[in-house]
């Protein structure tokens, strides 16, 4: 039984991570329709920056989560004006590629600048975990899930009830209308990235303060678990976003406690599919019929 | 209020109108009629910059708009009733509403012409927690309208607004456009329904195959011989 809390609240550790970073796409992808395959790089810069900020200079934790929050938001807009912004209207197959390319520009950069060696992530939190009749919970853990959920709270109550939210689902849901409301959709699909960016700033410190090695491709694997978040959830749907990247986080780390370590990208897969067979358009995901 | 003079506009190789003139006067109720494929909503996508014209140009209060983008007209007093309604389904209808007064601030205004709306179209008040998507085909064009009103629009342009709506309904849509241009909102209207939009408007151009072949007062348009044949069935 403990053994299983202890995995539950590793899983709920690691999947409100995923979660953080699902965001990003799936807020992406609702405005844009594009799968910005970037955006697990995004998790890189924000890693480098923070060690460099931390370790460099020589700053406290939270300077360096908000320089990794700060550069995030300006590689994300600047990767959107720069790279799909001109794409917008071809064929959606090029910002596809296009996103590939800038998520390959992204991890050589980062290889030429700081070498392939992974760079250890320094300790900025040294608290004893918390135990609880045998369940030990890190500090580090409730931090991140607690931070976590304070961020998802935020945002859906920004999307929910303020204007740029309202502007921001509108656009999503029909670009040119937006326009006729005069929506600025430019603006929002901007804020869009920035918010997305911003979030993924902060799972990235996160990240490494849960497995501190920052290297040019540690950006991958949970970007694509993130990804996979999203789309389990349903691709577009910010709550969807949230649970699929709890599902998954839980998911892996009772596959690594029960199962074996090797399965578990096997099992996280697996439940994709198999939801996806179930229900394509994801866990929160609505066949909507439209009267037209 | 409106000047159209001498526009052309191109889907690539595609021709869709060929020097397009005409003018809206204030206070007027003007109808653009003709035929499937004709270029009724081109010409209003290219009026709020939708689509980018290749030549020609629009004034709208003297002023040029041609290369506005479409979100900064809305600011300036145009608004557009998109074809098909275009209602956000996934909004409430209240929140639809909220979304054509996008570009003011003055909460004590908007909730004012809320209500305004709300008076012309009770049904909507009825259901303004309902997502639109949710919407019959009639109350979305309602939603659809108000929406485009929130704005408070000196000129508001609606693209068929009787489309697959019921005789009786198409009546009652047509009854409230008067009454928006007799409360002062001038008016451009795309049918094809020539019939109601012909004996609604102060005066009418018919366009056929991306030009415009007649024009002339509502009324003197329903007499006449090519446009009885061509459009109002004899
Ligand atoms: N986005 C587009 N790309 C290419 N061609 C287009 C596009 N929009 C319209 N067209 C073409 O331009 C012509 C005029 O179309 P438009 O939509 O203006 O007609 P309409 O008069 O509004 O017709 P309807 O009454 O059916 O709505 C048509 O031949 C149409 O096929
Ligand atoms: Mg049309």
């Amino acid at each position: 039984m403990n053994l299983f809390l202890n995995q539950l609240i590793n899983g709920l550790h690691v999947g409100s991570i995923y979660a953080l970073i699902a965001l990003g796409y799936t807020m992406v992808y609702g405005i844009v329709k594009l799968i910005n395959f970037a955006h697990g790089d995004i998790i890189m810069v924000g890693a480098y920056t923070a060690v460099i900020v931390l370790m460099t200079l020589g700053w406290s934790a939270p300077v360096a989560l908000l320089a990794a929050v700060v550069v995030c938001v300006i590689f994300g807009v600047l990767i959107e004006r720069i790279a799909y912004k001109p794409l917008r209207n071809s064929p959606r197959i090029s910002s596809l590629i296009t996103a590939i390319g800038v998520s390959m520009l992204l991890q050589n950069a980062a290889l030429l600048i700081f070498g392939a060696q992974p760079q250890p992530f320094p300790t900025v939190l040294n608290i004893e975990p918390i135990k609880l009749n045998g369940i030990q919970i890190s500090f580090v853990t409730l931090l991140t899930v607690g931070i976590s959920a304070v961020l998802m709270i935020l945002l859906q109550g920004f999307v929910i009830g303020s204007k740029a939210g309202k502007a921001m689902r509108a656009a999503s849901e029909d670009y040119t209308t937006a326009q006729l409301m005069g929506i600025n959709v430019n603006t929002t699909i901007t804020l869009t990235f920035a918010i997305g960016c911003a979030l993924a700033g902060i799972g990235s410190f996160l990240f490494c303060m849960a497995y501190p090695a920052v290297s040019p491709t540690m950006g991958s694997l949970p970007g694509l678990k993130a990804f996979i978040a999203a789309v389990l959830g349903g691709i577009g749907i910010i709550p969807g976003a949230m649970l699929g990247g709890f599902v998954m986080g839980v998911a892996e780390s009772l596959t690594k406690a029960y199962i074996s370590t090797t399965m578990s990208d096997a099992v996280v897969y697996g439940i994709l599919i198999l939801v996806l067979l179930v229900k394509p358009t994801g866990l929160l995901g609505k066949t909507t019929s439209e009267k037209v | 209020m409106l000047k159209v003079q001498d526009i052309n506009l191109f889907y690539g190789a595609i021709q869709a109108l060929r020097n397009i003139n005409f003018h809206v006067q204030p206070g007027e109720i003007v109808s653009l009629i003709g035929a499937n494929g004709a270029g009724k909503s081109s010409i209003l996508n290219a009026i709020s910059g939708v689509h980018t014209i290749s030549s020609g140009e629009i004034l709208f209060e003297d002023q040029s708009i041609k290369k506005l983008p479409p979100f900064r007209l809305v600011g300036m007093g145009l608004s557009q009733v998109p074809e098909g309604r275009r209602v956000f389904a996934k909004m409430s209808v209240h929140e639809n509403l909220e979304m054509g007064a996008f570009t003011r601030s003055d909460t004590p205004g908007i909730d004012l012409d809320m209500e305004r709306i709300f008076a012309h179209f009770p049904r909507l008040k009825e259901r303004r927690k309902q997502l639109a998507g949710t919407l019959s085909g009639g109350e979305q064009q309602m939603l659809a309208m108000g929406r485009a009103m929130m704005s408070r629009p000196k000129l508001l342009m609606m693209d068929e607004p009787s489309m697959g709506l019921s005789p009786l309904l198409v009546q009652e849509i047509f009854d409230i456009i008067r009454e928006i241009n007799q409360e002062g909102t001038t008016i451009l209207l795309v049918e094809q329904n020539a019939q109601m939009a012909l004996s609604l408007a102060h005066r009418a151009y018919v366009l056929e195959t991306g030009r415009i072949i007649k024009s002339g007062a509502g009324q003197a348009l329903m007499q006449d011989e090519d446009v009885r044949k061509a459009y109002l069935g004899g």
